[in-house]
């Protein structure tokens, strides 16, 4: 990360020294994003989690998802997300060293599939701040599933009409129900209108809240067992920009699908670059005014040597 | 603009022979396979997965294949930007080849696309855009084809001007007397944008952030970019007239190509400088001796034997060598590409990717189609300059 962040800041110097030369552009410094104040998450817990499923299928349930089926027709637990699972349960296991881990979209703070999206089908709610797919403008280019840091994005290979497919954290289910503060403490929907997985979990591994209520959970869980959690450490906070999904595990990050990513977001790179280069359209505009002034000079010159060649 | 003082003419001969059979055939089989992927899905043809959403069809034909197209670009900023009018006879060969390895790139992406019938939205919906570089891409490249047609529409007009009914005559010198007044700044857009959308070919891949190889993933991606357009561009227009003269026992313009390959030199040493200095300065030159790195180490010795080649003005001036030359950029710069959208790509240890054969099939009936087209272009349409006009 650290010499990405050195390339970037070279990259930077370079061309705000270019745009400062052609006299054009200030370089635009891209903004660091933070969650929506109403923003909605969930916090996962390995140490809780028994590893019953009962959410992969929940999730199946709650959003029409066809399993997948063996020669026989019994159904299968899904190994991974695919264009059928949109939420999956892991488990790593070295030893005596094991942990249950889930798998979902991880809603992030600077979503790096939203700034792939040409048309904005996938989209940051701007109060919810969940990541969610519209089907209206997406032309299937499959450019979030190159962009997304945690491989979430899946898409129908199999079909000749086909759909994105990810966790939209059970929007659907919302259908105009209004999250309030519960006996729990946490803000969230009547029964029946909140993340399927996280209502259905038997153990409250997996729950669900507005982020900042579940952040302080996570760091009183933290508080109160010190050395329980690895490093005493709270994944999503910062990484990748923060995430709206926050995990908590007895294991290393990195052994449950969840790389040590810095606190820069993925479109950080790529969007100063483009900003830098195409802010007000300044830059382009000069780049053709140059040319277009350089090539009218060229003919009349070129006409005039032609004259008195003829002369 | 002195297009009068040059002599363009078609070709003429017959065009059937094995050559193009196959070349015909090869995209017969193409197009056959893409119908049989619009009824049954993407994976029922590609490889290509969840894991590895992009494969071949956009790291080769699309982006690799626009690259091969920019021999337009590359000549047309020496002859237009630079001034230097000797290399014009190289124009209309060039913007034909732009034109049809934009049009197959654009095609490319219509195979590649899982949704194609919303395309159409993307350049209406202009309230909807977003920031995403890879649609400044989608805006360039539709843009730079229309430019692309204007800039080799005079071919076209210029053989209606000579055969057509007197009607047509006249519509066609009037169109022509128009297009003549209006190039200077259709020639402007037909730099600006190959700029544009080339250098954002790299920035996209910028957005793929961690999962990019450090060896690749730079800030200097959409500098690295443009410059590996320019590498391609060079090359390939060497190639062509390699393949003209092969083809249509035409005699070799090697004055101009010697030319040429001293700017080909120029250019392809502060690519191997300029990239290599980078990644040192980086201090990621240690990575390019193991896994992925050495795909690096390929692709920059490519690169470099070209330089080498080209560094002797005997070897600059001979046609066999510049040939040599010219094939070697050409594979670099395609193996750059190649390298910074497949190879350099790491999604992790649950995925793999190896183009399946109709997958390989499709692409190489897109690059069979352009040869055939081309072949046919300039049989029938003033397209490559006269000799004589050549040695002006």
């Amino acid at each position: 990360m650290g010499s990405t962040d050195r390339r970037t800041l070279l990259k930077s110097i370079a061309l705000t020294g270019g745009a400062v030369a052609a006299g054009s552009v200030p370089a635009v410094a891209y903004e660091k994003k933070s969650a929506p104040p109403a923003a909605m998450g969930m916090l996962y817990d390995t140490t809780r989690c028994i590893g019953c499923k009962a959410c992969v299928f929940a999730c199946q349930q709650a959003n029409d998802l066809e399993p997948e089926r063996d020669a026989s027709g019994l159904h299968l637990a899904p190994a991974d997300l695919d264009g059928r699972t949109k939420n999956v349960i892991k488990l790593y296991k070295d030893g005596d060293r094991r942990s249950y881990v889930k798998a979902q979209c991880m809603h992030c703070v600077d979503p790096a599939c939203a700034a792939a999206c040409m048309l904005g089908s996938l989209h940051k709610d701007e109060i919810t701040g969940v990541v969610g797919w519209n089907p209206t403008y997406c032309v299937g280019c499959r450019y979030c599933q190159m962009a997304c840091p945690f491989d979430v994005p899946k898409f129908e290979f199999d079909k000749a009409i086909p759909k994105l497919v990810k966790c939209e954290l059970c929007r659907h289910r919302i259908q105009g129900a209004v999250a309030e503060k519960d006996a729990s403490g946490f803000t969230r929907y009547p029964q029946g209108h909140g993340p399927a997985c996280a209502e259905v979990c038997p153990r409250e591994a997996v729950i669900y809240g507005r982020r900042d209520e579940l952040l302080d959970e996570a760091n009183r869980r933290i508080a109160e067992s010190p050395g329980k959690y690895f490093k005493d450490h709270l994944y999503g906070e910062t990484e990748a920009g923060g995430t709206q999904v926050l995990y908590l595990s007895h294991l290393p990050f990195d052994k449950l699908g969840l790389p040590g990513y810095g606190d820069t977001s993925v479109p950080t790179a790529a969007y100063s670059v483009q900003e830098t280069l195409y802010k007000g359209f300044i830059a382009p505009v000069a780049l053709y005014g140059v040319l277009a002034a350089v090539m009218l000079r060229n003919r009349k010159k070129e006409e005039k040597s032609e004259k008195e060649e003829r002369s | 603009m002195s297009d009068h003082a040059l002599v363009h003419k078609p070709l003429g001969g017959s065009y059937w022979n094995p050559f193009t059979r196959l070349m015909v055939l090869l995209a017969a089989v193409a197009a056959a396979i893409v119908a049989w992927r619009f009824a049954n899905g993407l994976g029922s043809v590609a490889n290509i997965n969840n894991g590895y959403p992009w494969g071949i069809w956009i790291a080769i034909d699309v982006v690799v294949g626009t690259a091969l197209g920019c021999g337009g670009y590359a000549v047309g900023l020496l002859v237009y930007v630079l001034n230097r009018g000797k290399y014009h006879p190289l124009v209309r060969p060039a913007v034909l080849t732009s034109l049809l390895g934009y049009g197959m790139g654009t095609l490319g992406v219509v195979v590649d696309l899982g949704r194609p019938w919303l395309l159409w939205k993307v350049p209406i919906y202009f309230w909807r855009w977003t920031g995403s570089p890879q649609l400044e891409v989608a805006l360039c490249i539709s843009a730079y084809v229309c430019v692309l047609l204007i800039e080799a529409s005079p071919a076209l007009l210029e053989r209606v001007s000579k055969e057509g009914s007197p009607a047509w005559r006249r519509r066609a010198d009037g169109l022509l007397r128009g297009l003549n007044r209006a190039m200077p700044f259709l020639l402007a857009l037909g730099l600006l944008l190959p700029s544009m959308h080339q250098s954002s070919l790299g920035t996209m891949m910028l957005l793929t952030g961690p999962k990019l190889h450090a060896l690749w993933s730079t800030s200097w991606l959409p500098f690295l970019f443009l410059v590996s357009a320019l590498v391609m561009g060079y090359g390939i227009v060497v190639l062509e007239a390699a393949f003209s003269g092969w083809a249509f026992r035409r005699p070799r313009e090697t004055a101009m190509l010697t030319r040429l390959s001293n700017v080909a030199f120029w250019v392809g040493l502060f690519w191997v400088v300029f990239r290599i200095g980078e990644v040192a300065i980086a201090g990621e030159l240690p990575l390019a001796l193991h896994g992925r790195g050495y795909a690096f180490v390929v692709e920059v010795l490519v690169h470099l034997a070209a330089v080498v080649i080209l560094a002797s003005g005997a070897r600059r001036a001979s046609g066999a060598w510049q040939t040599r030359a010219a094939l070697l950029l050409v594979l670099g710069g395609a193996l750059y590409r190649l390298d910074t959208y497949l190879v350099a790509f790491m999604p992790g240890a649950n995925f793999s990717y190896f183009p399946a054969l109709p997958e390989m099939f499709i692409t190489i009936g897109f690059f069979a189609a352009e040869i055939a087209i081309y072949v046919w272009a300039v049989r029938r349409f003033p397209i490559l300059a006269g000799h004589a006009a050549a040695a002006r």
